[in-house]
């Protein structure tokens, strides 16, 4: 069997070689490598991070983009942007606060059968920016804002790709490229040609814990916000895993012990 | 293979229950006491890998269908739910997603070992015929179970997959629309791919039940090739090949848990994590890994039909390898020139693999200078594919002389451990 | 353990031998109890679940000798102004002489005594800078709407004592929702509640 592990693996390695060279014969440009808290097997989540990142999305991306998959409580939950150890994400006053500025949810019937808008809670759903898929066409040129709750998992390069998308727009396209008005050039996006005018201006937000407010930093808090929001999780499934891993590792050599010590006794 | 039955009931409760229903019986003739071949390596531990992974498929899947709701209108959101709001829904989730493709790398493992060393080979025939209609049934439920997210790759590849069938001459258009309950992808679609891909796996445990009792009426093959005929030549089951077995499992639940807690998206696609939009197809529509290889089969052939019937063929050939080898000698290890278009046939299906996932028109690296394009390597492989059951293996058996064999597996084993690797012959498989 | 990494084949000793198959048997089990948890787990209530909305009402509507069956939590709740007739029939029984002497209330701490201003809308929160009519507190019962014996919906103003009774197995509740006689075992539960206005409550 030798020979067909060697095999095996060379077959391996021309795959290996091959893959980035197939990756840069696509039409985009490859999102930029960026730091992240949350990289690697150990990382996790900065909620200081994830609460200016919620700050940008909801005073420059909620106008347009909706979260429908979320509900306000979410952000509350072990793990989110605004967890406080001991509290229920219905108690939580920075939630409550939070949900009583977002616009009013309709509710009902009432007791006339009437439909009624009422002050968002903390368990009502994020905002959407439109009622329909045709009301955000229209408004929006014919292009459509996607939803952007598992937006990082629905994206090839993922963190990484939202945050080079929106700085990505300072680069002169190439000219042969024909770029229609209302669309604009950006290397990272499919195809190049984006349908969202860029967002990210010095200054257009400016945040409660008094970091200074630059592109890069909102681009890089954004895109961890939205990493959070596709997976809410991440910081259980890694903690989870490491101790999964421990405990298959030791049954591992358990097993083999056990297996070399059966198995001393006969030839084989 | 398996001699009189050496189980004795020990308290009065095993004798009553023996005399009524022999279960504790079976279970002991078939793995406690049951003879196996002492020369098995890892290549064997897969068929208990793969119990396992059955066994991991069903057991999230009950339970995460407790929660997934089979409407076009929901499906997605329930699947999202899942993964934020049910206790575990994200781990239950990873499990089973992941769990397809561990099911698939075990199987293929195992599928290859048996290609290897000749299992398919009298008196095994039915034996394999049954895996292969596992295989078959693993496919159906992996291809159902994509579906049922309702992303983008969930639509189109069911769009692309159920469109198959028109290629059928006449009654095309018919079944295609019979599969789908209306006139696209819809609603009834999700809905019937939901209780089929609830159902398949317990069609699978069932096959898979007479897949073993298959193997245990002429016993384990053994990479030697050899039938065992002395007590020298074979171990109880109990505890030589449970611990063995066991280590391996422990092993693959590393790789498993790996993907699982450290990389759950990267056997996926993220165009699925796109809700299903019946007006926009993704630029580029592949099927997962473990299909690709069938997709490029299918490509490889200008023709609806042709193309078809050719990935169908794919399959269909497995189910008459056992009378197309020709060889008398099961084991390549004796066969020195068909362990080299085996090892080949590896390379092929990896290559397949590789075409399936890239665009046909994409020039293939390093041979993109000389015109060779994905389409054209799809091709060439597809050939060697077809070649290696039709005319490679029913050609060898007449062809070739294969190499001396040992006298019994008992002989393999203490000979192997005397002359030792230096001492084999230049090429030979060490194992 | 550590000596026997010097002679991993040897299996000389007894006791060692088995020792090592007993551990990888026992952490396999361990592992296995320890994969049963998410798949029990998962059958609990939901976070969205446990996040349900509140429901809100609005008392001003409600006559006096009416109820009105509102949904929290998707279980049916009782809200009925009562008569004074009624109060007072209700304040009129002895506690110790009750099935169920606890108040069952949410609202104030565990194992009060069953009286009637420990169970009727007088153990409402009220919100910060909101007045509330205390005789219009005090006529308020707002109660779970199944019966404890096995979840049933009593039919009001029936029974032996002018409160509810339940059809399904003959429990008698009175005017302040209590268990008096039948099978069930405990007064029907009070929701946590909190007036938001002078005359709106809202549950949870």
């Amino acid at each position: 069997m030798k020979t067909i592990h060697r095999l095996l693996a060379a077959a391996a390695g021309v795959i290996a070689l091959a893959a980035p060279a197939a990756l840069a014969a696509g039409e985009y440009k490859k999102p930029e490598e960026h730091t992240w808290s949350f990289e690697g097997p150990f990382g996790t989540f900065d909620q200081a991070e994830l609460q200016r990142g919620f700050q940008v999305y909801n005073q420059v991306c909620s106008a347009c983009h909706g979260l429908n998959y979320l509900s306000i409580r979410h952000m509350g939950m072990e793990g989110g942007p605004f967890y406080t150890e001991g509290v229920a994400p219905n108690d939580n006053p920075a939630l409550q606060a939070i949900a009583a500025e977002m616009r009013p949810i309709e509710d009902g019937p009432d007791d006339f059968g009437d439909m009624f808008e009422r002050e968002r809670r903390v368990t009502d759903p994020f905002p959407s920016p439109y009622e329909n898929e045709q009301m955000a066409r229209s408004a929006n040129g014919g292009a459509y804002p996607p939803d952007l709750s598992v937006i990082v998992k629905a994206r090839k390069g993922g963190t990484e790709y939202i945050r080079s998308l929106l700085l990505g727009y300072d680069q002169e396209p190439p000219e042969d490229l024909d770029i229609r008005t209302g669309n604009y050039y950006n290397p990272y996006m499919s195809g190049q040609v984006i349908a969202m005018p860029p967002q990210l201006y010095e200054g257009i937000v400016e945040y409660e814990d008094g970091t200074e407010a630059t592109p890069e930093q909102m681009a890089h808090d954004i895109a961890a916000f939205l990493t959070w929001t596709s997976e809410p999780h991440m910081d259980a499934r890694k903690r989870m895993g490491l101790m999964v891993m421990i405990y298959l590792l030791i049954l591992c050599g358990l097993l083999y012990w056990s297996y070399r010590q059966i198995w001393s006794k006969v030839e084989h | 293979m398996s001699g009189p039955s050496t189980y004795k009931p020990s308290t009065g409760f095993e004798k009553w229950l023996d005399e009524r229903l022999p279960i504790v019986r079976l279970g002991w003739d078939s793995f406690v006491d049951f003879p196996t071949p002492r020369n098995l390596n890892y290549w064997y531990t897969f068929g208990g890998i793969l119990t396992v992974c059955l066994m991991v498929q069903i057991l999230t899947g009950i339970v995460l269908a407790m929660h997934y709701v089979p409407h076009v209108d929901m499906a997605f959101a329930s699947v999202e739910r899942i993964d934020r709001d049910v206790n575990f829904g994200w781990l239950l989730r990873n499990i089973h997603a992941v769990g397809a493709s561990m099911f698939f790398l075990a199987v293929y493992m195992h599928i290859f070992r048996g290609l290897y060393y000749g299992s398919y080979k009298a008196p095994r025939e039915l034996l394999w015929i049954l895996g292969v209609v596992i295989y078959l049934l693993m496919m159906a439920a992996a291809f159902l179970g994509y579906v049922l997210p309702w992303g983008q790759m969930s639509f189109w590849g069911a769009t692309v997959i159920t469109e198959l069938f028109g290629a059928l001459p006449l009654i095309g258009g018919p079944v295609t629309e019979w599969l789908w309950g209306g006139f696209s992808v819809g609603n009834a679609t999700l809905n019937r791919f939901f209780s089929l891909h609830y159902l398949i796996p317990f069609l699978i445990a069932g096959v898979v039940g007479l897949h073993i009792w298959a193997l245990h009426v002429p016993g384990n093959n053994n990479p030697t090739g050899l039938t065992a005929k002395t007590s020298n030549d074979t171990l109880p089951f109990h505890p030589y090949y449970t611990v063995k077995d066991g280590f391996a499992i422990v092993v693959f639940l590393v790789i498993f848990a790996f993907f699982v807690f450290y990389w759950p998206d990267a056997l996926g696609h993220a165009d699925n994590y796109i809700e299903a939009d019946p007006l926009v197809t993704p630029a580029h529509i592949v099927p997962e890994w473990y299909l690709l290889p069938f997709y490029a089969i299918l490509r490889a052939v200008p023709d609806k039909l042709g193309g078809v019937i050719l990935m169908f063929g794919a399959i269909g050939v497995l189910f008459i390898l056992p009378w197309l080898d020709t060889s008398r000698v099961r084991s390549m290890r004796y066969r020195p020139v068909a362990k080299w278009f085996f090892a080949f046939f590896v390379v092929a299906c990896l290559g397949l693999g590789w075409a399936g996932a890239e665009l046909p028109d994409n020039k293939v690296p390093v041979l993109g200078a000389i015109g060779v394009d994905f389409l054209l390597l799809g091709r060439v492989l597809t050939l060697y594919y077809f070649a290696y059951f039709l005319v490679i293996l029913p050609v060898l058996g007449f062809v070739e002389k294969p190499k001396p064999r040992p006298a019994s597996i008992e002989a393999d084993v203490l000979g192997s451990k005397k002359s030792g690797d230096a001492a084999a012959p230049a090429g030979a498989p060490a194992e | 353990m550590t000596d026997v990494n010097n002679t991993p084949d040897s299996g000389q000793d007894p006791s060692r031998r088995d020792f090592i198959h007993i551990a990888a048997v026992g952490a396999t089990a361990v592992g296995g109890a320890f994969v049963i948890w998410p798949f029990i787990d998962q059958m609990n209530p939901a976070a969205d679940t446990l996040a349900e909305a509140s429901t809100e009402v609005n008392l001003a509507d409600i006559d006096e000798g009416v109820t009105v069956t509102v949904m929290f939590r998707s279980k049916p709740h009782f809200v009925r102004r009562r008569t004074q007739a009624e109060i007072d029939e209700a304040r009129g029984v002895d506690v110790s002489s009750l099935p169920d002497r606890d108040a069952r209330n949410v609202n104030i701490e565990a194992g009060a005594p069953a009286t009637d201003e420990n169970r009727s809308a007088l153990t409402a929160m009220v919100d910060d800078g909101v007045e509330v009519d205390d005789a219009l507190r005090a006529a308020f019962l707002v109660s779970g709407a199944n019966c404890t014996h096995l979840g049933c919906v009593p039919t009001g103003e029936a029974g032996a004592y002018d409160g509810w009774f339940c059809p399904c197995h003959g429990s008698h509740y009175d005017t302040s929702a209590r268990i008096r006689r039948g099978p069930a075992p405990e007064n029907l539960p009070i929701p946590p509640m909190t007036f938001i206005s002078a005359t709106t409550v809202r549950l949870g």
